[in-house]
């Protein structure tokens, strides 16, 4: 029942925003909407935390601990976004580059994005997973080319093209796994469901298995933006308007990589830990060495942004190469902390766009002494976002290390660190010039909106408590690392 | 139908679509090459229709027949929507030649062969032979992604790997659950509009053709 409700709230949403011509409190509506699927988020953890789940139509979906807390992940990012959008959309409109049938538009198809995304990690089948997963790919390519500049059509037909032959590999892949499980004897009716694919893992064909990792690590690390199939992240992320790349980037990226997980779980039993290991160590390493080499040269701070992301998947690919119940569960407090600093930071990063013009990290200087609001907020978010304390990112990145250490990969986790203290220092000299400088003679102090503050800070305060108190997530995290892990 | 003409027709319908895959490298005019999608759209109806008249599966018969519908009517008719917009119907400078492309899909299709072993030797019926076709399929796809230009020439090659993975998924499994045939199928018929609608607008705003003229984002 809960599981259902949670898809109908932004569905609903978005009917109700599709037939209404574009006002301010539609907009508050849909933050509204994204405010309720975090409260039925959170109901629905203390439901399933003590290792119960809960499902319906006949187990199409399907919610235990893990699907709880990605809800959790979805709709306190998605808070922040659409709360960030009513802005967005009231400067499109009031600059002319936007109508009012644009604003709808951009309205509609954010609802449905949510709703795609809770559909993937409410299915209880892995093939409606992938559907949604697809269905993702095409809503948010309208979205990417919203503002129809040719930077934005270029970067939609780069994102839809090679998001869907990512899709297209994953599809195989689960037909392989399918056709594993049709093969496992005993006479066992077997079907796509997560639970029953599951129950038989050990007895999947290890060949076709290997096949259909492999497959399914190309295809879902593709929309996850692992490294070498990331080349249409940066593109996508910065060319979106700013609400969205903040939903691409904090929530999108890490409900394609709980695919990963769930799929990875049932490899782990056909194939043992060491081939999704050796797997996982690659692209992990991989993503880690490709955003360190070019974050180095980045002129662009909205593109920097998005090989940030680039190089946290990795770590996050690192920590589930590890694998243990400790790593899992800093695995997902990283999705969550990655995901609130990535979302304030594309939100700042879209206000910056919008009051000074420019995407170039050339072009904006001074903010903490012109802009001390907006310039403090971009500030604590890169802090967050470089993994130090008091955020929780400092506290995941180091129960990651600690875990890959304990199973031997002790060579990736140094490997890991040196990239990060090269993205450290990229990230740190890109930062102080945008941050630092005096203010021009006579040049007032401007303010920013307090719209645009307070949702942005209790993103990263929330950030901080995470970091901070492991109370009101500790078991539901243990919980959930439990349901991947054997 | 007698298991001797089961196993012929279905060789033959696989063979038409692995076939067909060859003619879109070997043809340079896109009219041409959607016909060649057309023809290998209707043969992968086929195939499902073989399967399900053989096993007496209702299910996959539908299944034929949608396919059948889907790529070898709906589909073709959008993307000659998209040519016709395009004054230049032709493939002028793939990074390959075709005799050599023409080698290089040999060459896939052999790899096909190899990387499958597994998967075949899981499944030793006559259907299951047949599963490195799709594979090879799927490969080409990529092949001709990675050596055409146009912007429609893309669209051609997802809809190869498309292809491919739905000829290897009949041939490995009757096909996945109806649930998730009808959910890909969708989700491919729509990524194919949204390509179009995208060419139409870089076409219209910008005269973008080539994908080569797509230099605006970059590091």
């Amino acid at each position: 029942m809960l599981t259902i409700l949670l898809l109908a709230v932004p569905l609903a949403t978005g009917l109700v925003a599709a037939t209404q011509s574009w006002r301010r409190w539609v907009g508050w509506l849909c933050t509204a909407s994204l405010g309720t699927v975090l409260i039925l988020g959170i109901v629905l953890a203390t439901r399933v935390v003590h290792g119960r789940a809960v499902s319906a139509f006949s187990g199409i979906l399907r919610a235990d601990a893990l699907s709880a807390f990605m809800v959790i992940v979805i709709g306190a990012i998605g808070l922040l976004a659409t709360a960030q959008s009513v802005r967005y959309l009231d400067a499109e409109i009031s600059s002319g580059r936007g109508t009012a049938r644009h604003a709808t538009l951009y309205a509609v198809l954010v609802q449905g994005f949510i709703t795609t995304m809770l559909l993937a990690v409410l299915a209880g089948n892995v093939g409606v997973m992938w559907v949604a997963v697809e269905a993702t790919t095409i809503i948010t390519t309208f979205l990417v080319g919203h503002r129809k500049t040719r930077g934005a059509l270029e970067a939609s037909w780069k994102y839809v093209i090679i998001c869907s032959v990512g899709i297209a590999l994953a599809f195989l892949g689960t037909v392989l796994v399918y056709l594993a499980a049709q093969h496992v004897g005993h006479g066992a009716h077997v079907s796509l469901q997560w639970t029953s694919l599951m129950s038989v893992s050990h007895h999947l064909d290890p060949g076709v298995m290997r096949l259909a990792l492999g497959l399914l690590v190309l295809g879902y690390g593709t929309k996850v933006g692992l490294a070498p199939m990331h080349s249409w992240l940066p593109d996508a992320h910065s060319q979106a308007p700013a609400p969205v790349s903040a939903l691409m980037s904090g929530v999108l990226l890490t409900v394609a990589f709980y695919a990963l997980l769930r799929f990875k779980a049932i490899c782990d039993g056909a194939l043992g830990t060491a081939f999704p290991r050796a797997l996982f160590v690659t692209v992990g390493l991989l993503s880690l060495i490709i955003a360190a080499s070019l974050l180095l040269s980045q002129h662009d701070y909205k593109r920097m942004l998005a090989y940030h992301s680039v190089e946290h998947m990795g770590l996050i690919a690192l920590g589930t190469a590890a694998g243990t119940p400790l790593a899992i569960a800093a695995v997902l407090l990283h999705i969550l902390g990655h995901g609130l600093a990535k979302a304030v930071l594309f939100l700042a990063s879209g206000e910056i766009l919008l009051v000074e013009g420019s995407t170039e990290i050339d072009q904006v200087r001074a903010l903490l002494a012109r802009r001390p609001a907006l310039g403090g907020i971009f500030a604590f978010g890169l802090v967050a976002l470089l993994g130090l304390p008091p955020f929780s990112l400092f506290v995941s990145e180091l129960n990651m290390l600690r875990a890959e250490v304990t199973v031997g990969l002790g060579w990736a986790a140094a490997i890991s660190l040196i990239c990060m203290a090269v993205i450290f220092g990229a990230v740190m000299s890109h930062g102080r010039h945008m941050l630092f400088g005096a203010r021009a003679d006579g040049e007032p102090v401007m303010r920013t909106a307090s719209t645009v503050t307070v949702p942005l800070i209790g993103g990263l305060v929330g950030c901080a408590a995470l970091g901070v108190l492991a109370w009101p997530l500790d078991s539901l995290l243990r919980a959930a690392a439990m349901v991947v892990v054997r | 139908m007698n298991n001797a003409t089961y196993s012929s027709l279905l060789e033959l319908a696989a063979g038409l679509v692995i076939l067909c895959a060859f003619v879109t490298l070997w043809r340079r005019s896109l009219s041409a090459i959607v016909r060649a999608l057309c023809v290998q759209g209707v043969a992968l109806g086929l195939v499902a229709l073989v399967l399900g008249l053989h096993r007496r599966d209702v299910v996959l018969i539908t299944v034929g027949c949608l396919v059948i519908a889907a790529k070898g009517a709906v589909i073709p008719t959008l993307l000659r929507r998209v040519l016709a917009n395009d004054s230049l119907n032709r493939e002028t400078s793939p990074l390959v030649n075709v005799p050599a492309s023409l080698v290089g899909a040999g060459a896939l299709t052999f790899l096909a062969y190899g990387a499958t072993r597994s998967v075949v030797a899981l499944v030793p019926t006559s259907a299951g032979r047949l599963i490195p076709l799709g594979l090879a399929t799927l490969l080409i796809g990529f092949f001709s992604m990675v050596i055409r230009r146009k912007a429609a020439s893309q669209i051609v090659g997802l809809l190869l790997v498309d292809n491919g993975i739905a000829l290897v998924a009949f041939l490995a499994t009757a096909g996945v659950p109806l649930l998730v045939e009808l959910g890909a199928s969708l989700d491919v018929l729509l990524v194919v509009v949204v390509l179009r609608v995208l060419a139409v607008q870089l076409w219209s705003k910008f005269a973008v053709l080539d994908l080569d003229q797509l230099q605006e984002l970059h590091d």
